[in-house]
């Protein structure tokens, strides 16, 4: 052991607890959780308590495997009721060791994927769907999943600890399911993917490393589905194109002092363009069927982006098609706000007031956000400074991030100054 | 220079609701301390201490006694120590509070008594 080592890659610790976790499960059935997650923790601590006199091991990932294992067993051993099989079981398995660390290799992609399918089960509630994936297969933390979804640390450690108790309980098998089953668990994945990718990207709250990692997370999760071959569904493929081609601006979409910029502001030539030939070749594969899901429509508005020169020079009219044809596969207030910017694009400002103006506003949308940032945007173009700031003040008066406020509250005081003074209340 | 003995205390019960990434970055942030002080030449020596197995010793009139302890499950257990060379109290507080083992646990410092010729 030596101090010479790099520094613990990547997530190391988080990406090994959700594998670790999987193997022992795995191992030992689905009644034994608890006990698998003990081993895998303790596995953790002991690397906290060691390594810090002793130096990190040269290959930490078959430490914690070898740590994990052993107390697995000796958990096993001193259980009340000492049960033979589950320790014939677990001393047959060798340590379990990730050549390359980072790689996805045949038995580790398996087990992180049967554990995926276990979070994302029909007896979980869908509400804990993501709390449940991002701690068990992620190995984020309860007090990092409550900070990434806005809740509180107790209830989402409850909501974990019930979750888990219903796994154990009706002893949920962790395995990838097959035949008709496959079609339904696979999208209830797909969309835990998705939720998980929308916490990050969406940027409106939480710590930035806590984001960075949700958007991490959910395109290790979509690999790991496209990467089996029973898996890599059109849907499946669509769902990573959208990933990657939004992902792809992430670089750009923040400017200096973390301010966040339009789409028509960014510098294109900041996103990547490694993530948007990946989404494009997903796409591709997307298209090999006859199912149009809501991913297939949400890429394809992606791709057009991606593939515009610049904001003027984007297709807007085809935009707009796809979002009408998103708003009969997928209907959302959400959906209609984004159609009306891109009418606003086609068409010109007023067309897209009057599309907001027909979203209708109950009380939900009235006090959104994005709704009241593009009314304040398309009136801001319209020259309607006055009612343009004003929405700009309400939005920045609602919950939402740092840098969005920052973002409303600067363009509430450009509209403010450049309206006439007759109207500045 | 003299040289100073860290004592590190923790609570076990501690680690319980630390997540994996918290871990991993106290692991870092232990690495980067460490290796300053490997890099000024001011670490003598880093032990952990075996959490089992540990005795406690006496001698009561003629009578040895051995105890087992402390063990693991105590509140406060002596996780290792670190000997490191620093110029006074004050210096050694301060490389101490560096110490990333603060956010779970105490530190006890004390200074070696090394051996001088009594003054005359």
């Amino acid at each position: 052991m030596t101090d010479d080592v790099p520094a613990l890659i990547g997530h190391l610790f988080r990406h090994q607890a959700g594998r670790l976790t999987s193997w022992l499960v795995r191992v030992l059935g689905p009644a034994r959780f608890d006990l698998a997650e003990d081993a895998v923790q303790f596995a953790m601590v002991q690397a906290l308590r060691t390594w810090p006199f002793h130096g990190v091991p040269v290959r930490p990932d078959a430490w914690l495997a070898q740590v994990a294992r052993n107390r697995a067993l000796e958990l096993v051993r001193s259980a009340r009721s000492s049960d033979a099989r589950a320790m014939a079981a677990i001393e047959a398995q060798p340590p379990h060791v990730d050549p390359d660390a980072g790689a996805l290799h045949g038995e580790v992609r398996d087990e992180s994927l049967a554990l995926v399918f276990a979070c994302c089960h029909p007896i979980v509630p869908h509400a804990s769907r993501v709390a449940l994936t991002l701690n068990v297969v992620g190995g984020f933390g309860a007090a990092e999943i409550a900070r990434a979804l806005l809740a509180e640390p107790g209830a989402v450690a409850q909501r974990l600890v019930r979750a888990k108790r219903l796994l154990a309980e009706r002893e949920v098998c962790f395995e990838v399911p097959g035949g008709v089953e496959l079609r339904e668990r696979l999208d209830a994945v797909l969309e835990v993917v998705y939720l998980v990718f929308n916490e990050g990207y969406e940027a409106s709250r939480g710590d930035a490393w806590i984001r960075e990692d949700l958007v991490a997370e959910a395109l290790r999760l979509v690999e790991l589905v496209v990467a089996d071959e029973a898996l890599a569904t059109p849907k499946a493929h669509a769902l990573a194109a959208l990933l990657y081609l939004l992902a792809a601006r992430l670089p750009g979409r923040l400017g200096e002092e973390g301010t966040i910029l339009l789409l028509e502001e960014q510098d294109r030539a900041r996103w990547d363009r490694r993530a948007i030939a990946r989404g494009m070749r997903h796409l591709e594969r997307a298209a090999r069927g006859d199912e149009l899901s809501t991913y297939h429509v949400q890429a394809s508005i992606a791709a057009e982006h991606a593939a515009a020169p610049s904001f003027e020079d984007t297709d807007w009219p085809r935009i707009v098609g796809l979002y009408d044809e998103l708003a009969l596969v997928d209907p959302s207030p959400v959906v209609a706000l984004n159609r009306a910017v891109a009418i606003a694009m086609a068409d010109g400002a007023a067309a897209g007031l009057t599309a907001v103006e027909r979203i209708g506003a109950t009380g939900e949308l009235r006090a959104y956000v994005p709704r009241l940032a593009v009314e304040g945007e398309l009136l801001r173009r319209l020259g309607c400074y006055a009612e343009a700031a004003a929405r700009f003040a309400r939005a920045a008066s609602l919950p939402c991030s740092d840098p969005q406020r920052r973002f409303l509250e600067a363009r509430r005081d450009e509209c403010t100054a450049r309206a006439p003074d007759d109207r500045a209340d | 220079m003299s040289k100073f003995i860290l004592l590190l205390h923790e609570d076990p019960a501690t680690f319980a609701g630390m997540s994996p990434e918290e871990m991993q970055r106290i692991v870092g942030v232990y690495r980067a301390w460490k290796e300053s002080l490997i890099a000024k030449g001011k670490l003598h020596g880093a032990h952990k201490l075996k959490d089992e197995g540990g005795k406690r010793l006496s001698r009561q009139s003629d009578r040895l006694s051995v105890a087992d302890g402390p063990y693991a499950e105590a509140k406060d257990v002596l996780g290792g120590l670190f000997v490191i060379e620093a110029a006074t109290y004050d210096d050694a507080v301060g490389i101490a509070s560096e110490c990333p083992h603060l956010r779970y646990g105490e530190i006890e410092l004390r200074e070696v008594d090394e051996y001088q010729p009594p003054a005359r």
